[in-house]
């Protein structure tokens, strides 16, 4: 292994390992796991803004409307604050409590809430997790926005208030589960929702089963599991271009001779094909290869 | 190894994919219409194709190197299992029960937070009473920024006024309900709630300020011979707020007090543990806070003879006290 292949390789399992730190196992009442994807922060903070996004412009929706037909009256005053209190009392633990678990901020960014370890989402503790929402998210906003200058705080005050909010406003970067105050209360986690997408199994292409393409043992174990999977995704999303090229490598290693009428797309489903062959049958015996690097 | 064997992990997805691809169909369908959308041979046929879906994750982890497959399995068995063991009951019968059995039982297991709580905002209200009482000048520390009519400079006529509504206007009436709703009830239980999280100390804080005006306002009143008035005009209404605001304020000591004392559980166990009554508590407290606001809005506007006022007052007292504190047995499911 050269120092590049080594660095490589470190930095592919370290990704791995990042990406390890978001899933979740869960064992079902039938004794299967299933794995969870925790959102990200940023995730949670683009469904927060659509979120604040979505009532903010209701909100002057609603004011132009009351613009147009020229009502600014005491009631009309009221109305609008009713809408406000509602919107901000309301607006998350309703939407959260629907069959999608997700405001149409999260519902956007294809998140939604689960209790904590696959245990039952109560509405005790929707309603727990966006009261404190108050505290996480309203009074920093309103501390931004009124900013100092109030005669009632010292600046010495002011700070301290700022600090003790970025507190709450920092916690979900302080814990692995990405928690935000709200759902260590509520014990609740917020998720990735699975996107249900069954692609047409590569090895029933029709050039899989072309005869020209056999392989032999040796050259059948060049490549490991990982080899394989990176070989799907360049196989179901690769352009050209990046097929050629790993075509063009992959017959490198293996000493493979391109023949005249082989085209690098059949070449590697050929090879892809076989190869999960050689490698499903070692794994049933209990025999995996990781990758290439995986000696025998 | 013949070129056109297919592989095995293949013949075991052929056999089953129509299975999954009928359980994907169904759980779109309960997702975007809700389980009523199901007839009678679906609702039977789920949890079937469910465990199906299960034991074929279990299968494609052991046998098969096809990501795009296991990816697809995991997705379809975790939408399943959110499906299938998410929440059960209609929302009316969860409605039902939340009356009946798990807001009464969530306020009466918080006795000792409520007390607490209690204490911090009267023992506060009664501080400021007795210190406006010996010198009027405190009021005015204690309503910093928001005195109005109603000071130590105002004769017993106005404050009087300020107590009895002589020309009754809806308008008004909703101004108080909304005003009220919007500006203080809700708010200060929501923040006395979420501020337990940081151990109890700045709910605590909150109730007193609370405590502090309320007895600020008593001690004006009393001075000029209207403290049987004010009673009347506050109770009306402050029964059921203040009852409300304690509570609130209760179950944000029940966060704080776990948060510290977690016992012999994990302290994230602990805090949602102690999360979810509170948060029982914290809706309950909303709706205790909306038939204030109606009482304040409409009955002290409609209701001006104080011994209508006392009494509206003390039955709501004895209403939520029997409503809470009566033990009761919840039927087993």
């Amino acid at each position: 292994m050269s120092a590049e292949q080594i660095k490589q390789r470190r930095d592919r399992q370290a990704n791995k390992r990042r990406e390890e730190r978001f899933w979740r196992e869960i064992v079902t009442p039938e004794g299967a796991t299933i794995r969870l994807r925790l959102a990200d922060v940023t995730e949670r903070g683009a469904a927060l803004l659509i979120d604040a996004g979505i009532m903010l412009l209701s909100l002057i929706l609603f004011a132009m409307v009351l613009g147009a037909f020229n009502v600014f009256n005491q009631a009309s005053q009221l109305v609008f604050i009713l809408v406000f209190f509602f919107l901000r009392a309301f607006y998350f633990t309703a939407f959260e409590l629907g069959r999608k678990a997700a405001t149409p901020g999260k519902r956007i960014m294809r998140l939604r809430v689960v209790a904590r370890e696959g245990r039952q989402l109560t509405a005790n503790a929707v309603f727990a997790r966006n009261a404190m929402r108050e505290l996480e998210v309203f009074l920093p906003f309103i501390v931004l926005i009124g900013g100092p200058g109030d005669d009632q705080f010292s600046g010495l005050m002011n700070l301290v208030l700022v600090i003790w909010l970025l507190v709450f406003v920092l916690l979900p970067f302080t814990n692995k589960d990405r928690l935000r105050a709200g759902d260590m209360v509520a014990g609740t986690w917020v998720m990735r929702n699975p996107r249900l997408d069954l692609k047409a199994d590569i090895s029933t292409a029709s050039s899989a089963k072309d005869d020209l393409f056999t392989f032999s043992t040796e050259q059948l174990s060049a490549y490991g599991e990982h080899e394989l999977l990176v070989l799907e995704d360049v196989l179901r999303s690769g352009t050209e271009e990046v097929v050629q090229a790993v075509a063009t490598r992959i017959r490198g290693r293996i000493d493979w001779e391109k023949g005249p009428d082989e085209t690098d797309r059949a070449f590697l489903e050929a090879f892809y094909t076989k190869l999960r062959q050689t490698l499903e049958t070692r794994m049933l015996f209990g025999n995996r290869k990781r990758d290439k690097f995986d000696s025998e | 190894m013949s070129a056109d064997a297919e592989l095995k992990s293949y013949r075991f997805r052929a056999e089953r994919e129509t299975e999954w691809k009928a359980l994907e169909r169904l759980l779109d369908k309960v997702q975007s219409r809700g389980p009523h959308a199901l007839d009678r041979e679906e609702m039977l046929r789920l949890p079937e194709l469910y465990r199906a879906a299960v034991s074929s994750l279990s299968t494609a982890r052991a046998v098969a190197l096809d990501r795009n497959l296991i990816a697809y399995l995991e997705g379809l068995c975790t939408r399943g299992y959110l499906f299938m063991y998410g929440p059960r009951t209609t929302l009316r019968r969860r409605l039902g029960e939340f009356f009946a059995f798990d807001w009464p039982d969530a306020v009466r297991r918080a006795g000792w937070a409520t007390l607490l709580s209690a204490l911090c905002m009267f023992g506060a209200a009664l501080v400021a009473y007795f210190m406006v009482m010996n010198d009027p000048e405190w009021f005015y520390s204690f309503r910093a920024g928001f005195v109005d009519e109603r000071s130590p400079e105002a004769t017993a006529e106005q404050l009087r006024d300020t107590l009895y509504t002589e020309n009754y206007d809806i308008g008004e009436s909703l101004a108080t309900f909304a005003g009220f709703l919007f500006a203080n009830n809700t708010l200060v239980s929501l923040l006395a709630f979420a501020l337990g999280f940081a151990v109890g100390i700045p709910t605590a804080l909150l109730l007193m300020y609370n405590g502090l005006v309320v007895g600020a306002f008593f001690a004006l009143y009393t001075s000029k011979g209207l403290g049987y008035e004010l009673g009347g005009w506050l109770l009306i209404h402050g029964v059921t707020e203040l009852f409300a605001i304690v509570l609130a304020g209760a179950a944000g000591f029940l966060i704080g007090g776990r948060i510290v004392f977690p016992g012999n559980m994990r302290r994230i166990d602990a805090i949602a543990e102690a999360g979810k009554q509170a948060g029982t508590i914290g809706m309950g407290v909303v709706i205790m806070l909306l038939i204030a606001a109606l009482l304040e809005g409409f009955g002290r506007q409609l209701i001006n003879s104080d011994e209508i006022r006392y009494t509206i007052a003390i039955s709501s007292l004895i209403f939520w006290c029997v409503y809470f504190y009566t033990p009761r047995g919840r039927p087993s499911r």
